[in-house]
């Protein structure tokens, strides 16, 4: 495997008050990747990023850039990272166009109205260049802070929360703005409560729960090894109970007894779907309809968060 | 060095004074020239003379300094203050940009502009009163440095301040008398001896007597107290400035 491009180990950060929102992360991130980062209210996401782009000072542990520490070499480090706040922060009286400059200046870079173009236009932002900051609305805002991370040309750019209280269409818009950006080279950790847009988007997803990595995983294995599905059956006349023949099945009555509930493991080389099909016949239960769904990423992460509570628990 | 950074920084600052032309200029002209008209003309016709020098002409470079102090704290304050209030603040803290680099930006812009108008003022003075600048090259010395010393104090006290109460606070509580007890409209040897001794504490004394000495060669203090006041001031806010960077008090948690 080729080097990481971002390795953080053993980071550790301990607030003022003595909360420990960081209890020694490790973690690896691919060049190119992208990386969604799961963990309900005040898991450490936010802290994590901050610490990493020198928002947030650690405790303990080493980050590096590139090979570059974002301590020691903080320059170097800082000069590959773009960053995409949770909040919108941005001046409001300046036009589009003169903020966006204004970051790449700040990170070094001279002046480049050709590449700020290509920006402004790939976020749909070119023709709100001269606009006022806040004459946008609030998807506009979060498109001019990606267009302010982007525009020192980062390797690896940071996303946290970036659709946090958009809209559906927005939020689908954001995600083909990932992808672009995926397709350009840049690596992108992004942090998301919605389980939907990890699963969609993200190469790999971690999960992270009270400042530490509980899993980390490709999200199609993860998917794989932890998704289990659903048949649902639905029975022509409803029953009061599962007949004495099924009860091997595990099977789960819903809808005042219309509906069948089978759940399998579809990774298992029997699913037994077949065999239960057969059986039911044989009880004389009459099929009027077959369904089958994956659970999802947010029933993975709600289980694996739950199992982490109840180890922790005396 | 990240100089690109200094210069967005700057432009940027730049851009804001400019977009609010009227209200950084007009203002403390006109401001000026009301204390010509109250202090030099109305009390300078009953006053006339301090130590050989017209009223008029005497109280200018106290009125310099009184605008060049209260622009270079304000501007610089509201400058780093403003970032942190709306949020923004979080693209200088990951910015490949050292302490003395963003500093740098800040204070630059908001001595620019101070020293800008510290020189309309002077501009200004000309139409009221018959002024001469004995050393100019002093008096321009003393401005610039005035300037940079006090967008640097400036700059700490928008890093310290939490609300907008608090960056008034300063300024307002003890700038301002201390310019205004600082002889910026006397000579300190008006003054009774027990207050003249305890002037002597007042640090902008130093200043608006060396600011004055340029204009007419008459001083308050000798002229090395002078540069070694603001030469001592000037390092003792950069010290604290790179301090702040360094434990991020009130920047970084």
């Amino acid at each position: 495997m080729t080097s990481p491009i971002l390795s953080i180990d053993r980071l550790t950060k301990t607030y003022g008050s003595g909360f420990k929102a960081l209890n020694g992360v490790s973690l690896d991130i691919r060049d190119g990747e992208i990386l969604a980062l799961l963990g309900p209210n005040g898991a450490g996401k936010t802290t994590l990023i901050s610490t990493i782009c020198g928002i947030v000072q650690p405790t303990s542990g080493r980050v590096t850039v590139a090979g570059h520490d974002t301590v020691r070499d903080y320059k170097a480090a800082r000069r590959l990272i773009g960053l995409v706040p949770q909040e919108i922060a941005l001046e409001p009286f300046e036009k589009v166009i003169t903020t966006v400059r204004f970051s790449r200046g700040l990170f070094g870079k001279p002046r480049d109205d050709a590449f700020i173009e290509k920006i402004l236009r790939q976020l749909s932002l070119w023709d709100k260049r001269d606009a006022r900051v806040r004459e946008l609305s609030g998807g506009m805002k979060r498109r001019v802070l990606i267009a302010k991370a982007l525009s020192h040309e980062p390797r690896v750019l940071f996303l946290d929360e970036p659709t946090a209280g958009v809209d559906v269409e927005l939020r689908r818009d954001m995600w083909q703005v990932v992808e672009q950006l995926k397709a350009d080279g840049v690596t992108i950790i992004l942090t998301t409560h919605y389980l939907e847009e990890a699963e969609a988007i993200a190469d790999r997803v971690g999960v992270i729960n009270k400042g530490e990595i509980l899993l980390i995983e490709e999200t199609q294995a993860l998917m794989k090894r932890m998704g289990q599905k659903e048949m649902r059956i639905e029975l022509t006349e409803p029953v009061s109970e599962v007949p004495g023949v099924l009860s091997g099945y595990g099977l789960r009555l819903e809808a005042g007894g219309c509906r069948v509930v089978y759940t399998y493991d579809r990774q298992a080389e029997r699913t037994g779907i077949g065999r239960l099909l057969r059986d039911m016949q044989d009880a004389d239960l009459h099929v009027s309809d077959v369904e089958t769904r994956q659970s999802s990423l947010e029933e993975i992460f709600v289980g694996l968060v739950a199992e982490d509570a109840g180890e922790a628990r005396p | 060095m990240n100089l690109t950074a200094i210069a967005a920084i700057y432009r940027f600052e730049m851009g804001r004074t400019f977009r609010t032309i009227a209200q950084s200029i007009i203002s403390p002209v006109l401001s000026t020239a009301l204390y010509f008209i109250v202090f030099g003309t109305a009390i300078g016709s009953r006053i006339e003379q301090v130590e050989g020098v017209s009223y008029g002409a005497f109280i200018v470079p106290g009125l310099i300094m009184l605008t060049v102090l209260t622009q270079s704290l304000s501007n610089a304050s509201f400058g780093i203050y403003f970032p942190k209030f709306i949020g923004t603040i979080y693209e200088l803290l990951s910015a490949p940009a050292s302490f003395l680099e963003i500093t740098a930006g800040y204070v630059l812009a908001a001595a620019t502009k101070a020293l800008a108008i510290g020189l309309i003022i002077l501009g200004t003075a000309f139409f009221f009163v018959d002024l001469t600048i004995a050393h100019p090259v002093w008096m321009l010395a003393f401005l610039v440095l005035t300037c940079l010393s006090f967008s640097l104090f400036g700059f700490i006290i928008g890093i310290w301040a939490q609300n907008f109460e608090q960056l008034q606070l300063i300024p307002l509580l003890a700038v301002t008398p201390l310019v205004f007890l600082g002889g910026a409209f006397y000579s300190i040897t008006m003054l009774p001896p027990a207050w003249q001794t305890i002037s002597l504490f007042n640090p902008v004394v130093y200043l608006i007597s060396g600011f004055r000495w340029s204009f007419f060669g008459l001083a308050d203090v000798a002229l090395g107290w002078s540069v070694l006041a603001i030469c001592g001031f000037t390092m003792a806010c950069i010290a604290v400035i790179a301090w702040i960077f360094r434990t991020g008090w009130r920047l970084r948690s």
